[in-house]
């Protein structure tokens, strides 16, 4: 056999050291493939790795930024966290989200005139059951008709997306805002409040927070989480428990639409304001990739959405100065999930070389 | 009706239907040896936006084919190296395959967005569609070769046992699901729009996985679901068109919700798709101990 | 008749936890049927996939017809003429018995071809066949004959029988050795891997016995009886038990009330009819052959399945047919199903974890839904110290612990609770010599102690062991019961075979 080429050996129990590492070293392979891109591309590595990951955030306004853009990754994180422990594979949150922002903000624009202390409350509780009814649809569906979660759920991102698209162009749109397809502003009580002067960072950020300390204290402290972890691993073990398998799979996607619709309505109450066509730069499906670099648990989802939510601040950048497009940024996110996965093979299994 | 618009009618089904049977039977051939690959909408992009720059570069129609089919196989062999060599998650690398696929091809296409290009006629791939799903129906259930694959698919422990590579059986049927993934797209964009834009395949290649399922695996009926899905998608346009009194976007849910239905009544037969999907679908293989 | 065929040459081959194989050396004879006798994990299986060209061995060589076997895929063994039929088919469930015997043949073969040579086949070895039926059809018996036939095709000339009588019926036992006589006949060699005794005797003219992974004899069968072989193969005297009925109390603790449950689906057997009781301390075993139901049934009585056509089951006077695990567990109820990992135990949680999956009444693990961290942990502690659970501790991943020592711990969780009725489902399935004495002893301590107990199991002499009652299933349909002290084996041969008298 080849000296060079290693050997595939199972390891007796996965290693938590590798659980922790892999994540680091997915990054670290990510950043290296990115120079090498980019020194093919023509650009000095150094100035372009700087202008991607570390000038976006030298700056108060930019470390803001930072934060508004992770705040909806961690949230839908967090969520997919239910799905995912569950081996749910719900993928629709970024319908979830549309649903939300429609429920949640179409009550905003309802009280556009409105100011009072209720309005941005109630628009919070539109938004989340908002998302948790059109998680509902797949969960139903997976339930009742044994139909596959994965397609179903993605259909309905279309079909949410199309709603939205309808009712900025339709029956919500602006009668003051001649053609553009959006709908009124909400009014001051129903935008999420800023947490510094003159930074975009919201109260967003803080819901987000309390919502991860709660998954956290749910996943590592209540029966319903273990009950979440079993079934994923191993559904058999779940019925011989005596876990309902089908009420988990309603919590799981509720609770998941549920946190993606209040992630949509904290962006349009946040930092946008009204409600039209391209309300989340495909937040719910980048959320996929935070919640596996973040290992599905609540600091490393915190981790994780900072990192990915810098490569959309670094695309932007690297499109400003580079004048590289700004899906770059996407590009690094496939990369980062794939050397993930990729070296995701060290946590069971360790490699050999012949001697 | 008449005759006139009927055919058409026809006709714009033809050329609108021809991507979904290429991507489904590229898939269907890829989950019968066992590996299920949701990149099919992020290959098919690639595929697009490969053929579309080749064409604007170079101007030669054979160049933009051969280099698509080529990313595809790139595409390909990368998510084939991840799920059998590494053995990760299949749902998962097919997302990132995905993810990575819509990222690069906006990046590679976004100079290229409205350029001209004279596109090609569609009728000859319309005709290779259904030779190639003849010709794969004919490889599965005439050949050695082809029961091969399927025992791969079914069991890979046992065709391990018997002496068969099912790792080498794995890894060129993922590579023909991505060239028939990169030949969608880039009949996408050289014959059927004929130009690029960005996340130009609309959910085409998540409706190609449902048509594998709906297909209960079975290639001949790729065919008979692809048309229903063109045939849904190219009618509420024409009702569009003839006026009926809703709003646009409600008739374009229509290809996606009807996914959604025919999922749900080809799925509610339990018994039915456990028969029929092959038995080691998304299980990875490991040699070693 | 004294040429030798195969030479094993100090094989060794080691894994990360165990020597599988140590310094193995002996010979086989040409066309004859040679026994490989051991326990579950002395090293039999290990020993035939070198020869197979499954695993290569750390040491050793193996001469095949005087020359030295070079293989590393089970092609080039074949290409040698060396065929396998495997304890667990390497058939393709789904697809036809002629797709599975093409998928056999390397060269290539016109079907015409193929039907002639099967017919040749089947009548000259007794191995009839339904070319156009799906695997999934065919009884366990057919399955084996389809892969007997299917490296018959190959002509090969040794034939490595791994366990092939584990899933049959006595009279399908009968059959397969007509069959594998004939071959003999003819000059082919077989090697025949066993636990089982009586079998060595009836078929094999030599034996090789081992323990441990090494060999402890390996002799002519002439001279040897039942008795001299399982001596060897265990190692140690085995002692006489007798079977207690002085505790069993005259009062009904569970009983089945025709219990019928249809399910539509060629993988799964129907249930017709299931009746039986059991008192009060009694241990009742269910006896079968793979695949007539146990499984079906034991989802029923766990309560995995509750969508039962018609039928009760009755637990101290109470209807328990709807109630989930759960709630079953409340009334107490415990259970051990057949699959350790991945069914009463999750090999990715910790042994602590894993405790969480049966909650009893008189366990405080969780109070409204908060876990109670400290009460799950000591619990886990208290089942690996009384059940003597070899393992780091209980934080250990349950993958980590061997077979046996999962046993001891899933059965050390359902019966630390002192639980009325146990149900429990084939005990001392693939686990060692050791920890089958334990758990064996364990469950006639428990039924002394007053708990009922319900085994299922393929394994004869284990039920007639630890069995007060026993009554086979058929088919879907269970026998009456037979004291255990009166048990003939013949009479449970011909019900397990679904000859009733």
């Amino acid at each position: 056999m080849n000296k060079f080429i290693p050997i595939i050996i199972s390891r007796p129990q996965s290693s938590n050291l590798m659980n922790v590492l892999v994540p680091v070293i997915a990054v670290i392979l990510t950043l290296l493939t990115g120079s090498i891109i980019f020194s093919i591309m023509g650009f000095n590595p150094f100035f372009a790795l700087h202008t991607f990951f570390i000038s976006p955030i030298s700056t108060s306004y930019g470390i803001s930024e930072l934060l508004v853009k992770a705040t909806p990754l961690a949230l839908i994180a967090i969520g997919l966290a239910f799905c995912f422990k569950n081996n749910i594979y719900n993928i629709g949150a970024e319908g979830q989200l549309t649903m939300g922002a429609i429920f949640g903000g179409g009550i905003g624009i309802y009280f556009y005139d409105t100011n009072a202390f209720w309005l941005l409350p109630l628009m919070i509780l539109g938004g989340a059951i908002g998302g948790a009814l059109w998680a509902m649809i797949p969960a139903l569906l997976k339930t009742k008709f044994n139909t596959n979660e994965i397609l179903t759920s993605l259909m309905l991102v279309y079909v949410a997306l199309l709603i939205l698209d309808y009712l900025v162009v339709g029956p919500w749109k602006d009668p003051l805002g001649y053609s553009f397809p959006k709908t009124r502003q909400f009014s001051e009580s129903g935008r999420m409040p800023l947490l510094f002067a003159g930074l975009r960072v919201h109260f967003g950020l803080i819901i987000t927070l309390v919502l991860i300390f709660f998954s956290w204290f749910i996943f590592s402290k209540t029966i319903f989480g273990f009950q979440l972890k079993v079934s994923g691993y191993s559904p058999t073990a779940a019925r011989y428990a005596g876990f309902s398998q089908n009420i988990l799979v309603y919590l799981a996607f509720g609770i998941c639409g549920a946190f993606a619709g209040i992630a949509g309505l904290s962006e349009v109450s946040g930092p946008i304001g009204l409600l039209y066509r391209d309300i989340s730069p495909n937040y719910g499906f980048t959320a996929i990739i935070v919640a596996f670099l973040g290992r599905l648990h609540p600091i490393g989802i915190i981790f994780a959405s900072l990192i990915i939510a810098l490569t959309y601040l670094g695309a932007e950048d690297a499109q400003l100065f580079m004048q590289i497009p700004a899906a770059v940024g996407f590009v690094f996110q496939g990369l980062i999930l794939f050397y993930l996965l990729g070296a995701d093979l060290l946590v069971n299994y360790k490699l050999e070389f012949n001697k | 009706m008449d005759f006139e618009l009927l055919y058409g009618i026809v006709k714009i089904i033809l050329i609108a239907t021809t991507p979904l049977v290429f991507a489904g039977i590229g898939e269907l051939v890829t989950e019968k040896s066992g590996v299920l690959n949701l990149g099919v909408e992020g290959m098919m992009l690639v595929g697009a936006v490969t053929a579309f720059v080749t064409l604007v570069i170079t101007g030669n129609y054979i160049l933009a084919f051969t280099f698509s089919i080529l990313s595809g196989v790139i595409m390909s062999s990368l998510f084939a190296f991840l799920v059998l060599i590494l053995m990760s998650n299949q749902i998962a690398t097919g997302l990132a395959l995905t993810i990575f696929g819509i990222g690069l091809s906006s990046m590679i296409g976004k100079n290229y967005i409205g350029t001209p290009i004279e596109g090609l006629s569609p009728w000859f791939f319309v005709i290779f569609s259904f030779v190639i799903v003849f010709f794969i129906s004919y490889f599965f259930y005439k050949t050695k070769a082809g029961l091969i694959l399927r025992a791969v698919g079914e069991s890979h422990n046992s065709a391990h046992a018997l002496g068969y590579g099912v790792l080498k059986i794995r890894f060129c049927s993922i590579i023909f699901g991505g060239a028939m993934c990169a030949l969608a797209g880039s009949y996408m964009s050289i014959c059927y729009a004929p130009m690029w834009q960005e996340n130009m395949t609309a959910g085409r290649g998540w409706i190609a996985l449902a048509l594998v399922v709906f297909a209960t695996w079975k290639p001949g009926r790729i065919l008979i679901g692809a048309y229903i899905f063109g045939g849904v998608s190219i009618l509420q346009m024409n009702f569009q068109a003839w006026g009926l009194s809703l709003p646009g976007q409600f008739f374009n849910m229509a290809p996606y919700l009807a996914t959604l239905i025919v999922l749900v009544l080809i799925s509610s037969n339990k018994l039915r798709v456990k028969l029929s999907a092959p038995a080691s679908l998304t299980i990875p293989f490991f040699k070693g101990r | 008749m004294n040429n030798t065929f195969i030479k094993f040459n100090n094989i060794t081959k080691k894994f990360p936890r165990v020597i599988a194989n140590d310094d193995i050396s002996f010979d086989i004879k040409k066309s004859s049927v040679h026994a490989l006798l051991g326990e579950n994990g002395a090293g039999k299986s290990t020993l035939v996939k070198v020869l197979y060209g499954l695993l290569a061995s750390d040491h050793g060589t193996i001469t095949f017809n005087d020359q030295e076997l070079n293989i590393s895929s089970p092609s080039e063994a074949r290409n040698k003429g060396i065929g396998m039929v495997f304890q667990h088919f390497s058939l393709f469930e789904s697809l036809t018995v002629r797709d599975n015997l093409i998928l056999g043949i390397d060269k290539k073969i016109s079907y015409s071809d193929l039907k002639n040579q099967l017919e040749n086949i089947s009548s000259k070895y007794n191995l009839p066949l339904d070319l156009d039926a799906p695997i999934t059809s065919l009884s366990a018996g057919e399955k084996q004959r389809v892969e007997i036939v299917r490296i018959l095709l190959q002509d090969p000339q040794l034939l490595i029988m791994d366990e092939p009588t584990s899933v049959l019926t006595p009279q399908e036992v009968e059959n397969l050795f007509v069959t594998l006589n004939a071959l003999v006949k003819e000059g082919r060699t077989i090697l025949y891997i066993t636990h089982k005794l009586e079998e060595v005797i009836t078929l094999c003219n030599d034996v090789t016995i081992m323990r441990n992974g090494k060999v402890i004899d390996s002799c002519s069968t002439d001279n040897q009886t039942a008795k001299s072989l399982a001596t060897k193969m265990l190692g140690e005297k085995l002692e006489d038990l007798k079977t207690d009925y002085s505790h069993i109390k005259n009062e009904i603790s569970f009983s089945s009330k025709n219990i019928s449950c249809s399910f539509n689906d060629p993988f799964f057997t129907d249930l017709k009819n299931i009746s039986f009781d059991v008192n009060v301390g009694e241990i009742f075993g269910i006896a079968g052959v793979a695949g007539n139901g146990q499984s079906e049934l034991m989802d029923i009585l766990v309560g995995e399945n509750t969508l039962i056509d018609s039928g009760e089951l009755i637990f101290n006077n109470r209807n328990i047919e709807f109630l989930n695990p759960q709630k079953r567990r409340d009334l107490s109820m415990a259970f051990v199903p057949e699959n350790r990992l991945g069914h009463s135990a999750v090999p990715e949680l910790t042994l602590s974890e894993n405790i969480l999956l049966s909650q009893f009444p008189n366990n405080k693990f969780s109070k409204n839904g908060i876990l109670n961290h400290n009460s799950i942990e000591d619990y886990a502690i208290k089942v690996i110290e009384n059940f003597n659970v070899v393992t780091p501790g209980s934080d250990a991943k349950a993958s980590s612990l061997s077979g046996g020592n999962l046993q001891k711990f899933v059965i050390g969780r359902e019966i630390s609770s002192k639980p009325k009725l146990l149900i429990i489902s084939h005990p001392t399935w693939g686990i060692d010599a050791g920890a089958e004495h334990s758990i064996r002893e364990s469950l006639i301590d428990l039924s002394k102690n007053g708990t009922s107990i319900i085994v299922l199991s393929q394994d004869l002499d284990e039920l007639i062991e630890i069995t007060h009652r026993i009554a086979v299933i058929f088919d879907g349909k269970l026998s009456k019961p037979i004291n255990t002290n009166e048990v003939d084996i013949a009479k449970l041969g011909l019900l397990m075979g679904g000859k009733n008298e």
